[in-house]
């Protein structure tokens, strides 16, 4: 029998009980639009986070303490970053392009009458703003001269300054950190949360400052003061491996470790992207698994669908039959169907999923990207469905006796 | 003058139904000569065999011993995809409920033989032309696009015959036609089918009717599984010539 024919005949059989065909075509649509929208979904988030970590400042290197070496408990005691680390590493490296140090500490925040419990301060350099990435909203960002002279300046986030200030201008006026007076001298523009991080609801002191007044260490008279860690931005991104790797040498040899047992760390952007990617491909997969679930209930749907369609026309099988329609004939006029039911729910799906996820991304505040493979594994996955849960009911028509099926009632 | 041509011939044939052990004897070395341009009509009491003979008649089933050929093949060992190019070859049915496709035109039912012929491959663009004319061989040229559900039982069964007749078989098969039919329509279905026995199409029925056996030259009556006599009615003006055949052979 020529294809065309076969297409029609299967074509003719679902418009036959449409609403029927159409409820059981519901499962495979409900699970190609899952499909799509789930990874669409995980998709963007995704892309958020690598977005985000990326409008931190370009071609960064994060050098962070760890104390592997030591052991848990006396870590904090030895080892690590120190702050002269970092003027090492903008001195002796080439390819370098700024340097910041960052050390954080926790205190009370008073002003006026506001007072606001455990705000997160950040003690850095000069080069923080444009090693990081970040814009003042208002006033200036500290200086070297600041730093030098332990000046007791404080720029600070967004959300903080409207918090402790409101409307009023913030600039100028005087903080209590703890115990320590500071003067604004700046607000930072919005940033948001990245990772855990929230920039707009800490402030930033001059790196002095903090590692005097609020993260002081032990030995740090001896041993130089501790930080937590170092960005490097380096010039040019071809450089990078050769920047980590005169890095890891330099630290090495200043804190007399050897190469293979460092007591820091090393990483960059791509690193981190690369780890949030690995979990929230884990976490994609699973959503598509679940998905993929519901395609099997739409395919489960279509063969109980096929089988009561079977039975209902089993004498047109035998008439066909008589008519010369061999098994094979048989086979394919149903498996056709099945897999028509599928591709057309797969299509409807395929449709539903895209206008969902672009749905979802404007609705909702999640950022949803389409992934054009995601459309062929789930259209791939319907015509599967229909192939596999086709065949058995399909086989079943075939293997018909034509005088049984004659007689049927 | 032309020899004769013998479109059905069984040998010994003989069906045997096994059921767990119990087997039923539903055909004893049943021996049927049907010859091209015959109708002969198969009449027996329930349980008589005369399904079982109409089914392996039909291909729809094989025998368990003896032989059956069919216009010069022995098709008693043929595989199913093998009886399913005979049935649509050399065979023509017509059901007692017609079986026709509901939600389908009689065109489209008329032409459905074609869509499973293997071997003629007739063009698909003369399907439609091919199906008009016998429409209109069975007196529904006005019929063609009206779905089984708006015609009568006697047009429904025209339509089917019609259908049995598009792949020019050499027999036509019908089994009680006119038994879901009144006695009015009955006869038109039966005068239908004297009409292309007269143009020379080979007819085998079955039927429980006398009246509608009388329309046939001979009726072989079952019993038991066995022939039990055969009953010649009356002569047609064809049958005379053919005797007059026979005798020249010899």
């Amino acid at each position: 029998m020529q294809p065309s024919e076969v297409l029609r005949i299967a074509w003719e059989a679902i418009g036959k009980n449409k609403v029927r065909s159409l409820l059981t075509m519901l499962g495979i649509i409900i699970g190609v639009a899952a499909v799509i929208i789930m990874i669409a979904i995980s998709a963007g988030t995704e892309a958020t986070i690598s977005d985000q970590i990326t409008s931190l400042g370009s071609n960064l290197i994060y050098v962070s303490s760890s104390f592997s070496r030591m052991g848990p408990g006396v870590a904090s005691s030895s080892g690590g970053l120190i702050y002269d680390d970092a003027t090492a590493i903008e001195e002796n490296i080439s390819g370098v392009k700024g340097v910041v140090v960052e050390q954080d500490a926790s205190e009370t925040v008073k002003a006026g009458s506001v007072s606001l419990d455990s705000i997160s301060i950040t003690g850095t350099s000069p080069d923080f703003l444009s090693v990081r990435n970040l814009t003042l909203a208002e006033g200036r960002f500290y200086t070297a001269d600041d730093i030098t002279n332990k000046k007791k300046v404080v720029v600070l986030g967004f959300d903080l300054a409207q918090e402790l200030f409101g409307d009023t201008d913030a600039i100028g006026q005087t903080i209590l950190v703890s115990t320590t007076r500071l003067t604004v001298v700046g607000v930072l523009a919005e940033k948001g949360t990245v990772g855990d991080v929230d920039y707009d609801a800490r402030l930033y002191a001059p790196i002095s400052v903090v590692l005097q007044k609020f993260a002081q260490t032990p030995f740090s008279r001896i041993m130089g003061d501790q930080i937590r860690m170092i960005f490097v931005q380096v010039d040019d991104t071809a450089d990078m491996d050769n920047v980590i790797l005169q890095t890891q040498i330099l630290l090495a040899k200043r804190h007399n470790v050897s190469l293979d047992s460092l007591d820091f760390t090393v990483t960059t952007q791509e690193d981190i992207i690369a780890t949030q990617e690995s979990t929230t491909s884990a976490f994609r997969s699973l959503l598509a698994w679940v998905a993929g679930v519901s395609l099997i209930v739409g395919g489960i749907g279509i063969m109980n669908i096929m089988l009561v369609s079977v039975t209902e026309r089993t004498r047109e099988i035998g008439l066909r039959q008589s008519i010369g329609a061999t098994p094979a004939d048989i086979r394919w006029q149903f498996l056709t169907e099945a897999l028509l039911m599928s591709l057309v729910g797969g299509m409807i799906g395929t449709a539903v999923g895209v206008g969902g996820s672009w749905l979802f991304g404007t609705v909702s505040s999640m950022r949803t990207v389409i992934v054009p493979s995601s459309i062929l594994l789930a259209f791939g996955s319907a015509a599967f469905v229909g192939a596999f849960f086709g065949f058995y009911p399909a086989n079943r028509a075939a293997q018909l006796d034509p005088i049984d099926a004659l007689r049927h009632e | 003058m032309k020899a004769v041509h013998m479109i059905i011939e069984t040998i010994d044939l003989t069906k045997v139904y096994g059921m767990d052990g119990v087997s039923v004897t539903a055909l004893e070395n049943v021996n049927i000569q049907i010859e091209a341009g015959d109708f002969v009509a198969i009449m027996g009491p329930s349980g008589s065999g005369k399904s079982t003979l109409l089914n392996i008649l039909g291909c729809l089933a094989r025998p368990t011993s003896g032989k059956y050929i069919l216009d010069g093949e022995d098709v008693s060992n043929l595989d199913k995809v093998q009886l399913a190019a005979i049935r649509n070859l050399k065979l023509g049915y017509v059901f007692q409920s017609y079986n026709l496709l509901s939600h389908t035109t009689a065109l489209r039912n008329v032409i459905l033989p074609l869509l499973y012929d293997r071997t003629r491959r007739v063009p698909q663009q003369e399907w439609q032309g091919i199906g008009e004319k016998m429409l209109e061989a069975v007196g529904l040229g006005d019929r063609m696009h009206h779905q089984p559900q708006e015609l009568s039982g006697g047009q429904q069964q025209r339509v089917a015959i019609a259908r049995a007749l598009i792949n020019d078989p050499v027999v036509i098969i019908a089994d009680e036609p006119t038994g879901n039919l009144d006695s009015r329509s009955g006869e038109e279905i039966m005068g239908l089918l004297d009409t292309f026995h007269k143009k020379g199409v080979t007819i085998v029925i079955v039927t429980h009717d006398p009246i509608v056996a009388a329309h046939t030259q001979r009726t072989i009556h079952l019993k038991d599984g066995h022939i039990d006599t055969i009953v010649h009615n009356g002569s047609s003006l064809h049958q005379i010539a053919k005797k007059e055949a026979d005798y020249a052979a010899i």
